[in-house]
């Protein structure tokens, strides 16, 4: 139970999730099918991150999609512009991203209270419209086309089966160090603010430390997520990357849980499922038409109602009283992979 | 048990959505039942056998919506029409159209489905540039032809072997724009811009071709989509020395440069983008809009012109069906897009069959093509096919539109 520990639960959580992701890998072939699964992976990582940042550090962003579009536009012109391996482009871009992210954090983190959600808020508006104006650089609302597709050890990744393969260990990675990190003792001082943030100041929690530290973190996965979108669509444009994604993101989040690693990935999937749902259902039942998004704000209204706590909620926090009829964390992961 | 309850309500409903989901991806099927004969038409053959099956990808909802719903009214009137007319080599034609809603992720997700379950043979869309440039990729991998009905530059350059594009590109708007000042003896200009795609491709345009022809760019200023002043940019050119103004834009920004040139009662001729060239742009800029010079698609002025232009019957030929098949809207550019789209894929089915890499060769080969958007001749080296005379200059006279002669 005590910090560091492999929980029994999150070993057996991880096995299923990675079983979800060999069975879901091995027996589709629909391009389809494994497009939308990247889609989702992709957003999960973000969102991964953003979970963290939201229910652990008690923190908004409302700039996440800034930092995926620096990840793909960093990507996009440090490969086509300068002819650089996408991997080290994508170590780049993580690494520029995060310091931006650092320098924004480090003052708004200091102040009580959402300045963190207005200094993003304004980034966000920032970088979206430097993508837009810098022409030069970033070929405007045009966009950038041709960029060179990830290969690893020779093999080209460019077909959707391939990228799942690569995409989908990369998230098992992630959601592995997310839970190392919530249980470290970083983790613990996180939780601790969570709760309570004069209380955890008080008992020795470098607060704002911390809460950059988690932020920052939350941009480079942001970034790295934002990087494998250039080198899976090929092409990248400023309008994916506008506040509405940075609010669709949030939702996810909500949707799915932000108190475990799991929710935000639950949240990625069932909101990227939804959206594909309502937009066939739209196409093949005439009376859907023009309705799907009427349907989409609906189903939202609902989960918020009937299960405010998102999705996937912890199995029982520390000091709460036990809970009954929560959802045993391994179901979740079931839900991962049906949704994915 | 209040949670519980609520949990399989969550559950409930994602199950249905992946059930939904899988249900939509392709499983062998047994062939479609034969298709219900035309009620009409006594001497056409009733198309039989299998559906050859068109993809299109629109812009219905979103910012988009303006472009993509006439392009989905033409396209579903011609599915009416060709199929009524017994069909492309006697076997119908079903035309399956996606809402990219505006948004890549959307349209990269209908392109898969046409490409992997629908198993379409070719695909009419995107509405939008950014949209088409994110899935130009899958076609491109696919073998598929792609016919775009967006214009910009880097959709047909450098040239992919599979995409195609019948939007009239920027380059060759400001071409006819060029013929026309150069021959006025206009030399100095001020170019003021929408901040959005349409409108920096058309000031990259303007800025390679003005020193060709002998003009120079005194002043160049630029206004976001949504701004609702241009005093400010205006009162910089006025100073400026320029002979002519030329405003690139899509609506509502150009109105209100109309609008606010007349208030600050700059005499200077304004020149404007075949981005207004809609009624949207004479309602918004009201008297403003009079003298206003353009280049514009000739569907605009289709009633003017004259018996010996070659497109003149296909434009009347599609307002006469869209009006009639739409309760008497009128047609459009983008409308017209999409039917210059069909018509030459249709063109290519009958030459070439619904073999999807024979279509491609097949639609390069389109020649002396007479279309809504100008007349088309495509190449190896050219994918859109349109040259300056896909224009006319056109102006506003009390509310009217009138060719400029």
């Amino acid at each position: 139970m005590r910090g560091g520990g492999w929980a029994r639960s999150r070993i057996l959580g991880l096995t299923l999730f990675a079983a979800a992701i060999f069975t879901f890998g091995l027996t589709v072939h629909s391009g389809y099918l494994l497009g939308m699964a990247v889609l989702i992976a992709l957003h999960a990582l973000v969102a991964l991150g953003l979970g963290l940042l939201m229910g652990w550090a008690g923190q908004i962003s409302l700039g996440h999609a800034g930092f995926y579009g620096l990840g793909a536009y960093a990507s996009a012109i440090l490969t086509t512009r300068f002819g650089l391996n996408p991997w080290l482009a994508l170590v780049l871009g993580a690494v520029g991203t995060g310091l931006i992210a650092f320098a924004v954090g480090k003052p708004t983190l200091r102040l009580r209270g959402h300045y963190l959600a207005m200094g993003t808020l304004g980034l966000g508006l920032i970088i979206w419209t430097v993508f837009n104006q810098a022409a030069t650089w970033t070929e405007g609302p045009s966009g950038i086309r041709d960029i060179p597709v990830l290969s690893l050890g020779g093999l080209a990744l460019d077909n959707d089966q391939r990228f799942y393969w690569l995409i989908w260990p990369v998230v098992l990675v992630a959601v592995m160090l997310a839970g190392n990190l919530i249980n470290s003792r970083m983790g613990r001082a996180l939780r601790a603010l969570g709760e309570n943030e004069g209380a955890a100041a008080a008992a020795g929690v470098d607060v704002a430390r911390a809460k950059l530290g988690v932020f920052t973190l939350s941009a480079v996965l942001a970034s790295i997520a934002g990087s494998f979108y250039a080198h899976y669509v090929t092409f990248v444009n400023p309008s994916p990357f506008g506040f509405a994604l940075s609010i669709q993101l949030m939702t996810m989040v909500v949707v799915g849980g932000e108190m475990t690693v799991w929710g935000p990935l639950v949240g990625a999937g069932v909101l990227t499922v939804l959206h594909q749902v309502l937009a066939i259902s739209a196409q093949r039942i005439p009376a859907m038409e023009g309705l799907e998004v009427v349907a989409y704000g609906a189903v939202l209204v609902i989960f918020l109602l009937f299960r405010p706590q998102g999705l996937v909620a912890p199995l029982r926090r520390r000091g709460a009283p036990p809970r009954a009829a929560e959802p045993p964390a391994p179901r979740a992961d079931e839900v991962v992979g049906e949704a994915s | 048990m209040f949670q519980a309850r609520h949990l399989t309500v969550a559950v409930l409903l994602l199950a249905a959505a992946v059930v939904l989901v899988l249900g939509g991806c392709p499983k062998p099927t047994p062939p479609p039942p034969p298709p219900v004969g035309p009620a009409l038409g006594p001497t056409a053959q009733a198309p039989s056998g299998e559906p050859i099956k068109i993809g299109a990808i629109l812009s219905l909802s979103g910012p988009g919506a303006p472009l993509g719903t006439p392009e989905r009214d033409t396209l579903t009137m011609l599915e009416k029409s060709i199929n009524d007319a017994g069909g492309v080599n006697g076997r119908p034609l079903k035309v399956i159209v996606a809402d990219d809603q505006t948004d890549e992720n959307q349209a990269l997700a209908a392109a898969k489905r046409f490409v992997e379950s629908d198993k379409v043979v070719a695909c009419i869309g995107p509405s939008t540039s950014p949209t088409t440039l994110t899935i130009m990729p899958v076609f491109k991998k696919a073998e598929i032809p792609l016919i775009s009905c967006a214009a910009a530059v880097k959709i047909t350059q450098p040239v992919e072997k599979y995409v195609f594009s019948t939007a009239q590109p920027d380059v060759i708007a400001v071409a006819k724009l060029m013929d026309y000042l150069k021959a006025k003896g206009f030399k100095k200009l001020a170019v003021v811009a929408d901040s959005n795609a349409f409108g920096q491709s058309g000031v990259e345009a303007l800025e390679e071709q003005a020193p060709k022809n002998g003009m120079q760019i005194v002043r160049k200023e630029s206004f976001g989509s949504k701004d609702t002043s241009m005093t400010t940019q205006l009162t910089k050119i006025k100073g400026a020395g320029a002979d002519a103004i030329v405003c690139w834009g899509t609506n509502p920004g150009p109105a209100i440069v109309a609008k606010n040139a007349r208030e600050l009662k700059i005499t200077t001729p304004l020149f404007m983008s075949h981005g207004v060239s809609n009624a949207k742009f004479v309602e918004l800029a009201g008297p403003a809009a009079d003298g206003v010079i353009f280049p514009s698609g000739r569907i605009l002025v289709a009633d003017q012109l004259t018996d010996t232009d070659k497109q003149r019957s296909v434009l009347l030929e599609y307002t006469k069906a869209f009006q009639a098949a739409n309760e008497g809207k009128t047609p459009d550019h983008f409308g017209g897009h999409a039917w210059d789209a069909m018509h030459m894929i249709v063109a290519a089915l009958r030459s070439a069959g619904p073999d999807p890499k024979a279509l491609a060769a097949a639609l390069e080969q389109t020649r002396d093509f007479v279309g809504v958007g100008g007349i088309f001749n495509l190449s190896p080296t050219d994918h859109n096919g349109l040259t300056k005379d896909a224009f006319v200059l056109v102006t506003v006279k009390e509310g009217k539109w009138e060719i400029v002669k």
